[in-house]
């Protein structure tokens, strides 16, 4: 089959798929719904195969299938096609999101099977795989713009999906509005880079890049490269916009696993490695994408110290692990940035199903304090979630080890990073560690806190296979990209991945300070040792029952407080940015609104009015009078003629 | 004192001042008055004095044509009070009065 071919299927099976449950969305055959809707899924996973494997074959430097489908828009010298392209970077991101997109579904089929909307929950989970690769596979930033608002779009209506719910409704609409904020800044950036490059082709955007950095604030790349970064930071959940990703945990669970944790919220990152030469190019805005990650990756983390939800506790994780990705990317590591991105996708995908297997053996329950000893009623469960727990810790030689620990080498190593940023990053993999080994001991282990009422039970085949595929994939994931220091000693695995992405990634023009193994394997060393402390240090005190709750509130005082109110942020925004802004619409409502267009309109519409009775005085019914209007009338027009 | 001829004194003016009065009180019958019975002798009147108007223009003018007018005028008029009194008749059989106020039950 042709590429072009192959191409089309793979965008449109899920969209053929939200066709069919969409038009029939009242169904409550959740057998039928998830059917259609994992199948049109699957297909599209075997399309991405295909076209893996036609790039695998083709030569290292013809490594682009392109599909042009139609002109979008032609005005003047602004030409869009309706264009996909394959290549190295795009072929990752479709085996993600339609490989472990397929999963997802899959664990759908018996986590929504006895909810009334199921059919209208897969229409919408399909409509969202349709968007994002869109998103991932458009050729230009602006039919990649289509996908990104296509999938806020999905996300706000799968975070919304209980809408009877004020609280989840009202968490659909925080993670939409504060995606707006997001892409106007998009929008912005692509003005800027179109206004300089006359073009919003990706490729030719990549190719037209300065060849010499700018070291200026106020240069084309960098303020179009920042603008769409700042888009990044709504989209990829960053400081300063994060707030709506642990709120949207109000949606379905798988929901999570697939739009807040595995591909949409990665879209960030994606777009600054597809566009990587222009961000080389822009060391400024590389600078603040790298801080913004490593406090976004610290801050998040702290948070998740704090938190009860096991939903929130992934959530924040999730917000930190991107951190991680924009660090990387933000040094010029962008390898080690998707790498991280395809093995966070596989563990934390793993980690927000196996919540979800939870909280349906909970019938529903969310907080960890109610939980504890789940090791022994969810045997698969909690085998799957030890595997995730151990590639996000990065226990050594799982996949999220070799992913976090190229992050940590590069941001230390890389001519742009620093020793500030390591220990950032450092600083994060402990608490990551600390937390999520906390989750484990208040969920899996320790003795059980569960409601007599509940009756927690292993989830159906259905749900398991996911954990299952998903677990493999995370303890082995990583093996296709292992750095060169440890694959030497592991009988010289060659880096597959650095390999496969060296023809799309432009290296930093700046030498790299030159730096010895010994470095290496010290750095490495501190972080795993680090996170393993903290991990047996969280493992202790919240196995042993005591030195909960109430006594680490006491003995951080002030400083719990602030972290387990989230450093306030929301109300921050609320008492900054939010009330003030209401309170202006108000006045001008008040004063504009009311006082003065109203006035003036109504003003208008008595005179109309009142002319209006007038004239519907003489307008009686009655037929004498009409007939004196008539004879008046006579007599007047006789005057004036006879008059004259 | 020369005997006048009262015919020979008569003018068109007189005519018309007739006509005039005539018609006015014809048109007042018909503004005021609310018996279906009156209101047509009214129109009646309003035809008769414009009928008046005709043949003494059509005497002083020499002109036959206002006579010829005027049998028009006196069809027409026959044909309407046939058409009005049958209306009487109607409202009178169904509301034992002909007040045109009735007339607004026609109302759709």
């Amino acid at each position: 089959m042709s590429h072009q071919a192959l191409i089309a299927i793979l965008l449109l099976s899920p969209f053929v798929g939200f066709l069919l449950n969409g038009l029939r969305y009242r169904s409550q055959n959740y057998v039928l719904a998830g059917s259609i809707a994992t199948g049109a899924v699957f297909v599209s996973f075997i399309c991405s195969v295909m076209l893996m494997m036609d790039l695998i074959a083709a030569p290292a430097d013809q490594r682009r299938l392109t599909a042009n489908f139609f002109e979008w828009i032609a005005v003047g010298g602004f030409k869009v096609n309706a264009g996909f392209v394959v290549d190295q970077i795009s072929s990752i991101m479709i085996l993600i999101i339609t490989g472990v997109g397929s999963l997802i579904h899959l664990f759908s089929i018996g986590y929504m099977h006895h909810d009334k909307g199921v059919t209208k929950y897969f229409a919408y989970l399909n409509l969202f795989v349709f968007n994002m690769l869109i998103l991932v596979l458009g050729d230009s930033l602006l039919t990649m713009f289509v996908g990104w608002e296509g999938v806020g779009l999905c996300s706000y209506l799968l975070i919304g999906f209980w809408f009877s719910d004020a609280a989840k409704a009202a968490a659909g609409m925080k993670a939409f509005i504060t995606n707006r904020v997001g892409d106007a800044a998009f929008i912005i950036g692509m003005f800027i880079l179109f206004f300089s490059f006359g073009t919003l082709n990706m490729y030719e955007l990549n190719a037209l890049a300065p060849t010499t950095v700018e070291a200026s604030w106020l240069g084309a790349a960098t303020l179009g490269t920042l603008m769409l970064f700042i888009g990044a930071t709504g989209k990829s959940a960053q400081v300063p916009l994060y707030v709506w990703l642990p709120d949207a945990m109000a949606g379905p669970t798988p929901v999570s696993a697939l739009i807040h944790a595995a591909t949409m919220v990665t879209a960030g990152v994606y777009m600054i490695v597809r566009l990587n030469p222009m961000f080389v190019a822009a060391p400024n805005t590389m600078m603040i994408v790298a801080i913004v990650g490593a406090i976004t990756a610290v801050m998040a983390a702290t948070i998740g110290l704090t938190q009860y939800d096991i939903k929130k506790i992934l959530a924040y994780s999730t917000v930190s692990q991107l951190g991680y990705m924009f660090l990387a990317v933000g040094v010029g590591a962008f390898g080690a940035g998707m790498m991280h991105l395809m093995t966070h996708a596989f563990f934390k995908a793993l980690m927000f199903l196996g919540s979800g297997s939870v909280i349906h053996a909970m019938e529903g329950e969310q907080d960890t304090r109610l939980m504890g000893g789940l090791k022994k009623y969810l045997p698969i469960t909690h085998f799957t979630f030890l595997m995730g727990w151990l590639a996000i810790i990065g226990f050594p030689l799982f996949s999220g080890f070799f992913s976090k620990d190229e992050i940590l080498w590069q941001s230390f190593a890389s001519p742009r990073g620093s020793v500030f940023l390591w220990v950032a990053g450092a600083i994060g993999a402990t608490l990551t560690a600390f937390y999520m080994t906390r989750l484990m001991a208040l969920t899996f282990w320790g003795k059980s806190r569960v409601p007599k009422e509940v009756h927690p039970h292993e989830s159906p085949v259905i749900m398991t296979i996911p954990l299952i595929v998903l677990a493999i994939l995370s303890v082995v994931g990583g093996f296709i990209g292992v750095p060169h220091l440890i694959g030497e000693y592991l009988g010289h695995i060659p880096n597959y991945w650095a390999e496969w992405l060296a023809p799309v990634i432009k290296t930093l023009p700046e030498a790299a300070a030159p730096h010895t193994a010994t470095q290496e394997w010290a750095l490495m060393t501190t972080s795993v040792t680090l996170a393993l402390i903290s991990a047996f240090v969280a493992y202790r005190i919240y196995t042993s029952g005591k030195g909960t709750n109430e006594a680490i509130a006491k003995a951080f005082g002030p400083v719990y407080n602030v972290v387990n109110n989230k450093y306030f942020v929301d109300e921050a925004y609320f008492g900054g940015i939010i009330n003030p802004l209401v309170k202006q619409s108000q006045n001008l409502w008040m004063y504009i609104d009311v006082n003065f267009i109203d006035k003036t309109t109504h003003v208008i519409s008595d005179m109309t009015k009142g002319a209006g009775s007038l004239a519907r005085s003489f307008q009686t019914g009655n037929m004498q009078q009409y007939a004196m209007y008539i004879g008046l009338g006579v007599v007047v027009v006789l005057t004036f003629v006879l008059m004259r | 004192m020369p005997e006048t001829n009262i015919l020979t004194t008569i003018g068109l003016e007189h005519y018309l001042v007739l006509s005039a009065v005539l018609f006015s009180m014809g048109m007042a019958g018909v503004l005021l008055r609310r018996n279906l019975i009156v209101l047509l002798m009214s129109i009646e009147l309003m035809l008769n004095a414009v009928n008046i108007s005709f043949v003494a223009f059509s005497k002083f003018n020499n002109n036959i044509e206002g006579q010829i007018m005027v049998f028009f005028v006196m069809t027409i008029a026959a044909a309407e009070a046939a058409v009005g009194l049958a209306l009487a008749v109607s409202i009178f059989k169904r509301f034992k009065e002909v007040n045109i106020r009735f007339f607004e039950h026609l109302k759709g």
